[in-house]
């Protein structure tokens, strides 16, 4: 009934890492490391939540209704969604990527982009490279909300799966760090299964038309969090 | 009399066959009536035409004074069949194939009832055994059993002795009389043996390529007057001239190499045999048998299709 | 009526033909059954080649209600050889045991005894069903336990709420019933002419099977007719397990892609079950038996 999620993904490892990096490469990119550093000791508060909200899944070829689901995270680096009553399919690694995954990962140099704004607010532009030429990650740009030490916006660019997008959007819980909502967009690959696996019904529905490289959209909105009151290694099996 | 039967100018067509040709005849009440045929006369398809299995091309069936084809529900609640072989449900032992049956004429008995239908064909014994474990006799006697559990009027026998060894055809045999001297049934029966239908029947109908032949009585048709007298001697010639010159001459009914036909009554042929012996004929062999048996048997031999094998 | 109805149901459950259906079933199923038990993620692997690099699966996707939708797939396709198996017996068996000449002069109409007769394969059609969904769903569900349930087709996947899929089932077998009623209705047609069963079951599979691979080419000109084969309108109660999408593409719980289509397929197999059953009875009825 629940499943666990560890968010192997690429880009989650990738950012703390460069983060810890960093670190010690003082000097070369002060604000930038400056910057992640203190987004991190905020989001460092939290030791373990609970979330409750509802998950919509927008891929072409997946038909799926809106999903309660539950989040589980616990510190450094374990997650978990769970669903009652139901079976989802999650992008890998990208939706279980909570915030603060975001910055575990390592062997990257930041770089300081310069600023922009992501709709009203004004951010700084942070980019993480890999150092290790075995990565499949190229290159993952965060969007940070300097004011309130919020990371808005991660983009990772893979040499394999082309590029997945994080927007966050915060309200009640951005004093710890946690989004209000959750979208990530990532690119789907086409799906077919053999026809003569199983006979179709063919009901009339058009069947959807599947461009390449569409863009796939998992969106979270979480409606609560209970958060540092614990929670049990069960919860986030 | 009151007819049971009335069969009236029947025909029955199958593309360019024709089965049953313009044929007439009635059954009276409580007659056994032998239906006499060669295989392939056409007295199957009468049968069925009967029972409605077959639709008739032309000509009626009075059933009871009914039509039966305004009628079919009503004759046949009271008629009760067999139809060759019947092979009935393998499955089902003797006494659920008769509940079944019962259940189908709409008809309801208890458990004595059934076993005294079952008693009356010699198989209240084997009342719980499968069908499948029947010899042929048993499930022609169960066939028997299956058409009279309704009770009905009219019971219709085709070829009932069809396939039985000699006790299952005497079984059967004392069956048919059982149905006409105790039950007051009226019966039609079809075979294809003289003797058979000579033995049961108070009425009977011989037909051929689905034409009626004779009909009547069995005491008529078996009249003791009609008496084929076949002779063999070792000088035919002689024979015949003696014969000729005769009181027998009036009798004589054909001649050929083999033998010398004459026609009398039966207690004739002694005398007829002692005054060959007078005259100096050395007979070989006499034959007498009734004249219907020889009219069947030429009407046999003439639908011959293979000629008979001689040494 | 239903004295003769009963009669033909006391003869198709005495006979230990009738039996080796629900046999076949259950061996089919717990075949199934045993496969995706020690072989289920395997199984599911295959389904959902094509995105599992992508996509992490959350709940339990090999539960019963999956088991179930698999043995239905499979089974749907080889239950009408066994349903053919009793009605295509129905009148040629009795044919060829020589008591078919017994039950046509006995004083019952010969509409009421077909029909009747093809009541009693309806039935036996419908408890066959009902023993698939005992053991299909029911045991499935007790040994697996139910969940959301992934139904993937060749374009699309369809995922439905753990609590939004027994009803669907329930329809689904209603459908299914329909389906074999209707080759039941065929077999039944074809039983008329021959006094072996041998044939009409033979015939009813070729059918069936021809009909099936027709439906089953990709070949514009059969897709394009494929709609006047009841073959392709059997397989509607899948349709059950699809579901309305919002207008931002949201499926919603609870709906139904397409009910009309679905009810229009149910409208067809009707409509073959009326045809194939009313012309073995009209054609019948000016029959010579000379079995």
């Amino acid at each position: 009934m629940k499943n666990k999620f560890y968010f192997a993904l690429l880009f989650s490892k990738i950012i703390l890492t460069s983060y810890l990096l960093l670190l010690s490469l003082a000097g070369k990119a002060q604000t930038a490391d400056e910057l992640i550093r203190k987004v991190k000791a905020k989001m460092d508060k939290v030791n373990d939540y609970v979330a409750t909200g509802k998950m919509k899944t927008d891929v072409v070829f997946i038909k799926a209704p809106i999903a309660n689901i539950k989040s589980y995270f616990k510190k450094p680096n374990r997650f978990a969604i769970k669903r009652d009553g139901g079976v989802s399919l999650l992008p890998k690694g990208g939706v279980s990527v909570n915030v603060s995954s975001l910055l575990l990962t390592e062997d990257y140099t930041a770089i300081d982009a310069g600023k922009t704004t992501l709709g009203a607010t004004p951010v700084r532009i942070v980019k993480l490279l890999p150092t290790s030429d075995n990565s499949d990650v190229v290159l993952t740009t965060m969007y940070i909300d300097e004011a309130n030490l919020l990371i808005r916006k991660a983009s990772t660019t893979t040499r394999e799966n082309g590029t997945y997008d994080m927007e966050m959007q915060f309200g009640k819980y951005a004093a710890w760090g946690l989004p209000d909502k959750v979208v990530f967009s990532f690119n789907t690959k086409d799906y077919k299964l053999p026809k003569g696996i199983t006979l179709e019904y063919d009901d009339g529905s058009k069947k959807a038309e599947l461009p390449k490289n569409k863009k796939g959209r998992v969106e979270i909105s979480y409606s609560s969090y209970i958060i540092n009151k614990g929670i049990t290694e069960a919860m986030l099996k | 009399m009151e007819s049971v039967i009335k069969v009236s100018r029947l025909t029955k067509t199958f593309r360019e066959l024709t089965a049953v040709n313009d044929l007439s005849f009635s059954v009276q009440k409580g007659d056994v009536y032998g239906f006499l045929g060669q295989n392939g006369a056409g007295k199957s398809t009468t049968i069925r035409m009967l029972l409605t299995l077959i639709q008739p091309s032309s000509g009626s069936i009075e059933v009871f004074g009914y039509d039966l084809k305004t009628h079919r529900k009503e004759i046949l609640r009271n008629t009760g069949a067999v139809i060759e072989r019947p092979d009935l449900y393998k499955y089902l032992t003797a006494y659920e194939t008769l509940q079944l049956f019962a259940k189908m004429s709409a008809v309801k008995l208890n458990k004595q009832q059934f076993m005294d239908q079952l008693e009356l064909v010699g198989l209240a014994h084997r009342a719980e055994s499968k069908v499948r474990t029947f010899s042929q006799g048993m499930k022609q006697r169960l066939g028997i059993a299956v058409a009279l559990v309704h009770n009905p009027e009219l019971i219709i026998l085709d070829e009932p002795t069809n396939g039985l060894d000699p006790q299952g055809i005497a079984d059967m045999r004392n069956l048919i009389l059982m149905l006409r001297e105790k039950m007051k049934k009226t019966v039609l029966v079809s075979s294809h043996l003289l003797s058979e239908v000579e033995q049961i029947a108070n009425r009977m109908i011989i037909i051929d390529k689905g034409k009626k032949l004779v009909e009547g009585t069995v005491t008529e048709l078996f009249h003791p007057d009609d008496t084929v007298v076949y002779i063999e001697t070792s000088d035919q010639v002689l024979c015949e001239q003696v014969i000729r010159n005769s009181s027998y001459a009036a009798k004589l009914m054909s001649v050929d190499v083999n033998g010398i036909e004459l026609k009398l009554k039966k207690e004739e042929v002694p005398a007829l045999t002692k005054w060959l012996v007078q005259q100096n004929i050395s007979i070989l062999g006499v034959h007498a048998r009734h004249s219907l048996e020889d009219y069947f048997l030429k009407i046999t031999t003439a639908n011959q299709h293979v000629e008979p094998f001689k040494n | 009526m239903w004295s003769l109805l009963k009669i033909e149901l006391f003869k198709v459950f005495k006979r230990p033909r009738t039996y080796i259906a629900f046999i076949a079933v259950w061996a089919i199923v717990s075949l199934i059954q045993l496969a995706i038990y020690v072989d289920g993620p395997k199984y599911m692997d295959f389904v959902l080649k094509d995105i599992k690099d992508n996509f992490d699966v959350i709940g339990n996707p090999l539960n019963g209600y999956f088991v179930c939708f698999v043995i239905l797939q499979t089974l749907l396709i080889h239950v009408p050889l066994l349903v053919a198996l009793v009605s295509a017996d129905m009148i040629a068996g009795e044919a060829n045991m020589g008591t078919l000449r017994l039950l046509i002069s006995k004083p019952v109409s010969r509409t009421k005894l077909l029909v009747s007769k093809f009541l009693a394969s309806a039935i036996y059609a419908v408890i066959l069903l009902i023993w698939i969904a005992i053991l299909g769903l029911f045991l499935s569900m007790i040994i697996f336990g139910t969940d959301g349930l992934i139904n993937a087709k060749s374009y699309e996947i369809i995922i439905l709420n753990g609590n939004d899929i027994f009803w669907r089932y329930l329809c689904a077998f209603g459908f299914a019933a329909l389906a074999l009623v209707t080759v039941s209705s065929l077999g039944f047609f074809f039983s008329i002419f021959a006094e072996n069963s041998l044939g009409p079951i033979v015939a009813t599979m070729s059918v069936i099977i021809v009909f099936t691979i027709l439906t089953t080419l990709d070949i514009p000109l059969f897709q394009s007719v494929k709609d006047y084969f009841f073959t392709s309108h059997m397989i509607g109660w899948k349709g059950f397990f699809e579901m309305k999408v919002d207008a931002d593409g949201m499926a919603i719980p609870g709906t139904i892609r397409n009910l009309p289509a679905v009810l229009r397929s149910a409208g067809i197999l009707l409509l073959h079950v009326f045809i194939f059953t009313g012309s073995a009875i009209f054609i019948f009825n000016r029959k010579d038996v000379l079995s």
